[in-house]
């Protein structure tokens, strides 16, 4: 029997997985345009996200909405204990966001590179910060028996979470780089194949050295998982995707190995999930003090009225995300509309 | 040093809305005037039009992205500034703002996209779809965001239970006594603001002798649209608007009308020098019975003064005052502004009128000025309430937060807001320079 709480812990991590998919892809496409050879390549870069990164971004500010709605003593604690983190977060999505309509504005070489490190930067920061901010999470927080947040910003900055904000980061890499081999053509795809193949080794590496960090770092987690059956699921899936992915990559499937990263993002967050439930901030101080899905969600109504409310919502949106996908299809072509 | 957090967190807060809050108004009033061009464009397959719209989509885009990259700061501040504030409305505040995600970002931003980048991948049906959802989606946000807003104004639809405000009717708390009020007031000064950005964008074509069909269809078009739309702010949105606060929130009302003491026959001040602690007003200009009679149809009608309450439960005097009075005087020159318009377009006169085009192009910020004048009447008229005669702001902010912290943000945001501003402005002049595209001239085939 799955109650209200237990759906919208469900939920919101559905939120943050379409977050992690969507926007993971341009934010890694802006990581690789740190390494990005000439002019025509970034305007590629911008040009192939640019019709869908804000679309993407707002799974972001969806899921804020649903923490807030569901589970608001989260939000509170978590967004006022993260302080600094998030005022760098927000900073770096400003400056991404303008940098694709600025850039192209100008017709000057200054004037580029300054976007273009915007775009970078902006991509990156946000890449790591994230994880970040799950491995934190995923560790414990210092919240006490008031549900306040008493660390610091630095105690946020510690080895094991900037290990799982290196995984998001090599994780955005990868699927970026799987997005732009469906986007270019020839000497481009070829160089973006090999980035896909050089994070993919990244990527199994550091969820390896991860997973191996979290028994000493989180025990509680390792204890948690293994009673859910759900685990089990998720980490077939993420141990098929993964190994299948450089299989249809050599094929030059590249759609089907876009898919793969997309199923091994799904998964690792489900992972992560699943070792968590029901609890969403566990307290490094007492176990007691964590912020779960049941001492810290909204009242019954609320949850049914949002419910109510995403059901109704999400399906439209589905689909028209799907048909504006379509419509964009295909290589990126420079044209008078461009970037 | 000694800083005070609340302060501080309320500075930060004006700041970063305030900032945000001057895209959204120019993008909603800009996208509905873009439906009306683009249809035109589709149906009557009419170049000028499509010219029109390529270059209002331009000028669109630039101001969407910056209402963007600023907007999502919004949403998490109440957790990082106000997190007590969360904790106890969260149960409620969260999902206008979660159904704000659902119901118009994702629309507006999916079809944003479509808009701007399909006009070659999609028919001239869809291609008029897209704007419309964006104008639709933009609304729809409006409305959430002020669903939020009014229920901080005028709860309902909740009770307090276990420490916090827990909902007990969703569309009682939505359709609070102020919702809809505000959200036709709000919506239809973006249509204002909107109306004055085209209209003096095609008058600065004008004048600048790039005066091709663009600029003079723009013209006409946005001055009679910008003519019914300051109309309509005035009555019924204005006026309706000024009844509920009358019926609901008394203290504010008082100070917007600078009513020190509750008083039968209350007059209405056109003018007047307020000043704080106590509250007073000195050299006013005042016309007898007419605030009675605006706030309950009555010249005889009891209103109650600032006096009538606590003085430590009424707003601060004359900065709601100030605001309020400036926003009203704006908005009676909208109103004459677009009447001489549409009357010199009547006359057919209104081409070589130089000093009126240049007056247009002077007003293009007004509307802006006059969006943000309201909303610090409304916010500020609130106080020191932050949900009215429920929490006080005082009550609200992060307690973990550190007034350093918040300093940091202040400083942040406040160099990252000087800088886009600047940055809007350039890249918005220079668009406008740059003027809309050419006519096609037909090729000739050798």
């Amino acid at each position: 029997m799955i109650d209200l709480n237990t759906t919208w812990f469900a939920l919101f991590a559905v939120l943050i997985t379409g977050y992690a998919i969507l926007d993971g892809f341009d934010l890694g496409v802006g990581v690789l345009h740190l390494f990005a050879r000439n002019n025509t390549e970034r305007r590629i870069n911008l040009n192939a996200v640019g019709p869908v990164w804000d679309g993407n971004e707002v799974w972001l500010l969806t899921a804020g909405g649903a923490l807030f709605a569901a589970f608001p003593p989260v939000y509170a604690t978590i967004f006022s204990g993260f302080y600094i983190a998030m005022m760098l977060v927000l900073a770096a999505l400003i400056f991404r966001a303008v940098s694709f309509e600025f850039r192209g504005k100008i017709e000057s070489r200054g004037w580029q590179r300054l976007w273009d490190w915007s775009f970078g930067l902006g991509s990156l920061l946000p890449s790591i910060l994230f994880g970040v901010a799950v491995g934190n999470i995923l560790r414990g927080v210092p919240i006490d028996g008031n549900g306040l947040y008493v660390g610091s910003f630095l105690e946020l900055l510690n080895p094991y979470s900037i290990l799982i904000g290196v995984l998001s980061l090599v994780m955005f890499v990868m699927h970026g780089a799987l997005y732009m081999t469906l986007k270019t053509d020839g000497e481009l795809r070829d160089r973006m194949t090999r980035w896909v193949s050089g994070s993919w080794i990244a990527f199994v590496v550091v969820y390896l050295l991860s997973t191996l960090y979290t028994i000493f770092e989180a025990p509680h987690l390792m204890e948690n998982i293994f009673s859910k059956p759900l685990f089990w699921v998720f980490l077939l899936a993420l141990l098929a995707s993964t190994a299948y992915l450089p299989v249809v990559l050599k094929a030059k499937r590249f759609f089907r190995a876009f898919l793969s990263s997309s199923v091994s993002i799904a998964a690792a967050i489900g992972i992560a999930a699943v070792s968590l439930y029901p609890s969403l901030a566990p307290s490094s101080i007492d176990v007691a003090y964590s912020l779960t899905a049941y001492n810290a969600s909204s009242t019954p109504r609320t949850l049914t009225t949002m419910l109510v409310i995403a059901l109704i919502g999400m399906p439209i949106v589905i689909l028209y995300t799907i048909y504006i996908y379509r419509v964009f299809k295909g290589k990126t072509v420079i044209t008078e509309e461009s970037y | 040093m000694d800083l005070d957090p609340v302060l501080l967190a309320r500075l930060q807060f004006a700041l970063t809305i305030g900032f945000h809050f001057i895209f959204p108004p120019i993008s909603i009033g800009l996208a509905w005037l873009l439906v009306i061009i683009e249809g035109l464009g589709w149906r009557r397959g009419d170049d000028t039009y499509v010219r029109m719209g390529k270059f209002f989509g331009k000028l669109l885009a630039l101001t969407f992205v910056v209402g963007v990259a600023t907007g999502i700061v919004m949403e998490f501040q109440f957790g990082t500034n106000w997190a007590e504030y969360s904790k106890f409305v969260g149960d409620i505040f969260g999902a206008p703002l979660a159904a704000e995600g659902i119901f118009a970002f994702f629309l507006e931003s999916a079809f944003l996209g479509l808009y701007l980048f399909g006009r070659n991948r999609v028919s001239k049906g869809v291609h008029w779809f897209s704007i419309l959802m964006v104008a639709v989606g933009s609304t729809i946000s409006a409305f959430w965001i002020l669903v939020a807003n009014s229920w901080q104004q005028t709860p309902a639809g909740y009770i307090i239970q276990n420490g916090r405000a827990e909902l007990t009717s969703f569309s009682e708390a939505v359709f609070n006594p102020s919702t809809m009020i505000r959200f036709f007031h709000t919506v239809d000064a973006t249509l204002i603001c909107g109306a004055f950005v085209m209209a003096g964008v095609a008058a600065y074509l004008l004048l600048r002798n790039r005066g091709d069909l663009v600029a003079r269809k723009a013209l006409k078009l946005s001055l009679i649209f910008g003519l019914v739309v300051s109309l309509l702010e005035l009555f019924p949105f204005g006026h309706e608007h000024a009844i509920q606060v009358a019926q609901t929130q008394p203290e504010k009302l008082a100070a917007f009308e600078g009513l020190i003491e509750g008083q039968t026959n209350a007059p209405m001040v056109m003018f007047g020098i307020p000043s704080d602690n106590p509250p007073q007003l000195d050299a006013s200009i005042e016309v007898p019975g007419v605030l009675s009679w605006l706030a309950h149809g009555d010249t005889e009608a009891y209103v109650k003064g600032l006096n009538d309450f606590p003085p430590d439960e009424t707003p601060p005097f004359f900065i709601t005052f100030v605001s309020f009075h400036s926003m009203v005087g704006l908005g009676m020159y909208f109103i004459g502004v677009m009447l001489l318009g549409v009357f010199l377009l009547y006359r057919k006169k209104l081409w070589d009128q130089r000093l009126f085009l240049k007056l247009l192009v002077f007003s293009i910020p007004l509307p802006i000025i006059a969006i943000e004048l309201g909303w610090i009447a409304a916010e500020v008229g609130r106080q020191p309430w932050v949900v009215y005669r429920i929490m006080k702001t005082v009550d609200a902010v992060s307690i973990t937060v550190t007034a350093g912290e918040i300093l940091f943000s202040i400083i942040l945001f406040g160099l990252i807001y000087l800088f886009l501003g600047a940055l809007y402005l350039f890249l918005f002049v220079r668009e406008v320079k740059h003027g809309p595209e050419p006519e096609v001239t037909t090729e000739v085939s050798v």
